[in-house]
């Protein structure tokens, strides 16, 4: 209880600097430990599963992005809107106070006993033969919810290419960034991704049966990616590369090949075949999880620049 | 219990983000403002989870999983986002 009066004041007072904060990089810095302090808040929610996504990708790879930005940012332009007046920013904060009074009533006006479909979950879960209820969800249950999650991916991924200035297009996504000599980077950058594939293949064969999974493995390895590029001792592939974007579309179109399957061989899409329904969401699960990888280190790294050497 | 502490938590952050969203002109801290509304919603329907427990889980596995989903969708917009910005900075810089 003590305890997470603490978290919540402490993810509080992280949150409004972050909003009212004076430059944007020490607002982004103050984003990243309320991030990680966001993952406490969902392990004492009893959802491990999503801890570990909000800190891989929340604070992790979030802090990457937007500590990338804040930089590239810094010196630019001044904003050209015109400032909200003193009035105005007063009723906007008694607007959004009401908002987030009324949305606290609701939720303690919530019914009680809460609905819940943690019951048909467990009565069904011995069909798909994994034991995590949240991998069951995610590839059972609500299957199509991810697999039009995995699609999102591969769009946004379109879709900031669409962004690389015609001089840049088919180069290699992101900055090219100056190669670290030595200090913290430079070791880890060599030390840390050989430990952190082992990790992050762990997390997903455990996701079958304990928290972990995908999404989870698929971010460390995005980051064991990015600190390679981020020493500079790896450049990213160029975008014309074709295996680069087979991989990317590979992990939606397993999961649509697995799902015509479950129609031509169960008369419903995404229904498993029984008996070997662990073994198709694992094949599938293993795909899916090189092919988010992918996905989000080239979000994280963004299109390819014009000005490669600025 | 400790569902309800989050749950207002998450309304916190809800009003927090809000504000930064509306009152803020910087572009990067709009996006942290946004990402905190977005942190806010994920809150709340975690704490209808932990309510939902029951069959011998601590929590409603199906809002999780969304969340999970929510999370790496919500990053996605994210990344979308910055690179607009960086994109609008560098046409202006050359205009």
């Amino acid at each position: 209880m003590i305890a997470d009066l603490l978290i919540v004041a402490a993810i509080v007072a992280l949150a409004l600097p972050v909003v009212l904060g004076r430059s944007a990089f020490t607002s982004v810095a103050l984003f990243v430990a309320y991030g990680l302090l966001l993952a406490f808040a969902w392990v004492r929610l009893d959802a491990v599963d999503v801890a570990l996504t909000e800190a891989a990708i929340g604070a992790g790879l979030s802090g990457v992005l937007l500590l990338g930005a804040a930089r590239r940012l810094a010196g630019g332009p001044p904003v050209e809107d015109a400032p909200p007046g003193k009035a105005q920013v007063a009723l906007i904060g008694v607007g959004c106070a009401g908002l987030a009074v009324a949305l606290g009533a609701a939720i303690l006006a919530l019914p009680d006993p809460a609905p819940s479909l943690a019951g048909p979950v467990m009565a069904n879960i011995a069909a798909l033969e994994v034991g995590n209820p949240v991998t069951a969800v995610l590839m059972g249950f609500r299957g199509l919810d991810t697999l039009l999650e995995a699609a999102v991916l591969v769009l946004a991924v379109v879709a900031l290419w669409a962004l690389a200035p015609d001089a840049a297009w088919g180069g290699a996504p992101g900055w090219r960034q100056p190669r670290a000599a030595d200090g913290p980077l430079a070791l880890l950058a060599r030390v840390l991704p050989p430990i952190g594939v082992v990790v992050a293949v762990h997390i997903l064969w455990v996701g079958a049966d304990a928290p972990g999974g995908k999404f989870q493995a698929a971010a460390i390895l995005t980051a064991m990616w990015l600190l390679p590029w981020m020493a500079g001792i790896a450049a990213p592939p160029p975008i014309s590369r074709a295996w680069l974007r087979i991989l990317v579309a590979a992990g939606p179109v397993a999961f649509i090949l697995a799902g015509f399957a479950g129609s031509a061989l169960q008369g419903a899409f995404l229904a498993y075949p029984q008996g070997y329904a662990k073994a198709v969401i694992i094949a599938v699960e293993v795909v899916l999880t090189a092919s988010i990888a992918v996905a989000l280190a080239l979000l994280v790294l963004g299109p390819p620049a014009e000005d490669r050497d600025a | 219990m400790s569902a309800a502490i989050y749950g207002l938590l998450g309304a916190a952050l809800v009003g927090i983000g809000l504000f930064g969203l509306l009152v803020r002109r910087d572009a990067l801290l709009r996006i942290l403002a946004f990402n905190l509304l977005g942190g806010g919603v994920f809150l709340v329907f975690g704490a209808v989870a932990r309510r939902g427990a029951g069959a011998g889980l601590a929590a409603d596995p199906v809002p999780q999983a969304i969340i999970l989903t929510g999370i790496v969708v919500a990053f996605a917009a994210t990344t979308l986002a910055v690179a607009l910005v960086l994109r609008l900075a560098a046409a202006k810089d050359r205009g």
